[in-house]
């Protein structure tokens, strides 16, 4: 038996309801709304809050891209990009250029975006200031009163005990001089990609049911201190051994014979991209 | 009036009540209580029209016993709660002649960052637990406004060896000290903006003597360097003898008796307080 789906999986009730959410997140920057996320058929936590955000935004000639940990082809970014094409019928794609909607994890693209793009990032803990402060309650007062102090504290922690500020990944940004946000789990260098991009950008938390947004143009600034800057990390002169690629993301790899450490780009639709240009010349 | 003259801190009229009221106990004042609360509609009048003023570098003493309202006071004036009605002024905020209670909650978060410290009988409502007790000091400090690592963690350290806690253990977190030491940091934290008024609820209570000792001759001690204004609150009059200046005595969420400690210690007036003073010898 095959079962007729709606166009992108939800009735259109959902997705009028998660629309609504959207364009007030994008009304308020940075500033988290809840919406009533639903059931999946994939696991919450593996890019539920996404996923719906596409949905509800997808059309008949959006052209999809979906990149997992910077890979176009890993299991949960093929399996999102199944869902969507089957309920939708549209194209996918994994060319940055080319797409209209981009939902990530962990990652924004290396080729700059453009006005005409709206990427959609997936958020595990939407909240910034969650390990200071485990109350909801009090979370949404402090925000209300932009009382920050705890969210320069975690930093002032790492600094005290690791002696520089070692965010990984999900390092803290405030939105239009305002909220306080949790990026998602991109790498610090992707931080200042969120300022005054072109492109709209949509953050989706499925299990803890949150929505938020940077609008294009929106300035967005890491969190520091004086005398601990905010900086991104440096591959100081490495280059990607595929592509060449210098000032972009690079994964290290190690060579399980001579241990000798290999880098290449983590973006790998960009590096696949490079490749080809370079061949054509 | 003149500057010297005028008090650090002016409390007028502070009431505070949990519950409605009704037509048996919001007429005429106190009549129909039964202690401080209402038989009939069991509404707890936990603070009725205290008012008294601290001046500049002295120890205010407030003592009463347990459900007399004295930790309620307190949580008013450091605005953990809201008064039911009532006037305080602070002499060096906005010259002492703005009601703070009236003030907005981003004002009252000014005043209580730089213009305020409290120390808390549990540690747990002013101390993070799992952060490390620098940091703890430094979210005073950040609170206030400051950016600068490098100074903050200066600052702590003094702070810290002020209060004899060794400055090598900065980085351990509360939950590993003793309750005399949790007590020094909460102490370290108040301090940290040089607060003109120092608020302290029932500080020693709980410890065993030598350490309740070992915490009162700091705060006299930080008393005397710093000139710094107090109000501590105690239900063991003992701790108040050896303090303060002058003395409140509270009973049902009144104010029944004030002046000189030694004038109240000699010569009480109130049935009470005669009990009280009589326990003490
Ligand atoms: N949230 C609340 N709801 C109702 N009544 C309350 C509440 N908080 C405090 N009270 C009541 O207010 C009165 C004053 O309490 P408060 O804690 O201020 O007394 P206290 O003088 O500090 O006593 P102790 O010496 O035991 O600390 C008590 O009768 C208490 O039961
Ligand atoms: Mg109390
Ligand atoms: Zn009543």
């Amino acid at each position: 038996m095959k079962i007729e789906y709606n166009f992108a999986f939800f009735d259109e009730g959902s997705k009028r309801e998660i629309r609504r959410a959207t364009l007030k997140a994008i009304a308020i920057p940075g500033y988290q709304v809840p919406f009533a996320s639903r059931e999946m058929p994939i696991a919450r936590g593996w890019g539920t809050g996404g996923l719906q955000l596409t949905l509800s935004l997808v059309g008949k000639e959006d052209i999809l891209k979906v990149i997992d940990q910077g890979s176009d082809e890993s299991v949960n970014a093929v399996n999102i990009k199944k869902l969507i094409a089957l309920t939708t019928g549209i194209v996918v794609t994994d060319e940055t250029t080319e797409a209209t909607i981009i939902q990530s994890r962990h990652r924004i693209p290396e080729t700059p975006l453009q006005e005409d793009q709206i990427l959609v990032l997936q958020v595990p803990i939407p909240e910034p200031l969650r390990y200071y402060e485990p109350s909801e309650y009090e979370t949404k007062k402090l925000h209300a009163e932009h009382e920050y102090s705890g969210a320069w504290l975690m930093l002032f922690e790492q600094i005290v005990n690791y002696g520089a500020m070692s965010t990984g990944a999900d390092h803290p940004v405030m939105v239009h001089s305002r909220y306080v946000m949790a990026p998602s789990p991109i790498p610090r260098f992707d931080n200042p990609k969120l300022n005054q991009n072109k492109a709209l950008i949509l953050l989706g938390a499925g299990r803890e049911k949150k929505v938020y947004a940077v609008p294009p143009y929106t300035k967005v600034a890491s969190l520091d201190f004086a005398d601990y800057p905010f900086r991104v990390e440096t591959f100081q002169d490495k280059c990607c051994r595929l592509c060449g690629a210098k000032d972009v993301f690079l994964d290290e790899l190690l060579n399980d014979i001579t241990g000798e450490a290999l880098y290449q780009c983590n973006d790998t639709s960009y590096c696949l991209q490079r490749m080809n240009g370079i061949s054509k010349e | 009036m003149d500057d010297s003259e005028r008090p650090v801190l002016a409390v007028r009229n502070i009431n505070k009540q949990y519950g409605q009221g009704c037509v048996n106990c919001r007429g005429a004042k106190g009549e129909g209580l039964l202690k401080n609360y209402c038989p009939v509609c069991g509404t707890v009048y936990a603070c009725r029209d205290i008012s008294f003023e601290v001046y500049a570098g002295e120890i205010l003493g407030i003592v009463g016993e347990s459900g007399s309202g004295k930790s309620t006071m307190m949580e008013c004036l450091y605005f953990d709660q809201e008064v039911s009605s009532g006037e305080a002024y602070i002499a060096s905020y906005k010259g002492g002649e703005t009601n703070v209670f009236e003030e907005s909650s981003q004002q009252k978060r000014y005043i209580r960052n730089h213009l305020m410290g409290k120390v808390y009988q549990n540690p747990l409502m002013s101390l993070k637990m799992n952060f490390s007790s620098i940091g703890n000091i430094a979210e005073k400090l950040i609170s206030a406004g400051n950016r600068n690592v490098g100074q903050m963690k200066v600052r702590g350290e003094e702070l810290l060896e002020h209060v004899n806690i060794p400055v090598y253990r900065m980085k351990e977190a509360p939950k590993n000290f003793s309750g005399g030491m949790q007590q020094r940091v909460q102490i370290a934290k108040a301090l940290s903006n040089n607060p003109p008024l120092l608020l302290l609820d029932e500080v020693t209570t709980g410890l065993d003597l030598s350490v309740q000792a070992s915490v009162l001759d700091l705060i006299k001690s930080i008393q005397r360097q710093l000139k710094i204004s107090m109000i501590i609150v105690s239900h063991d009059l003992g701790v108040i003898r050896m303090l303060a200046d002058r003395t409140l005595v509270m009973l049902d969420g009144q104010v029944i008796e004030q002046g000189l400690t030694d004038q109240i210690l000699e010569d009480p007036q109130h049935g009470y307080t005669q009990k009280l003073v009589q326990s003490l010898l």
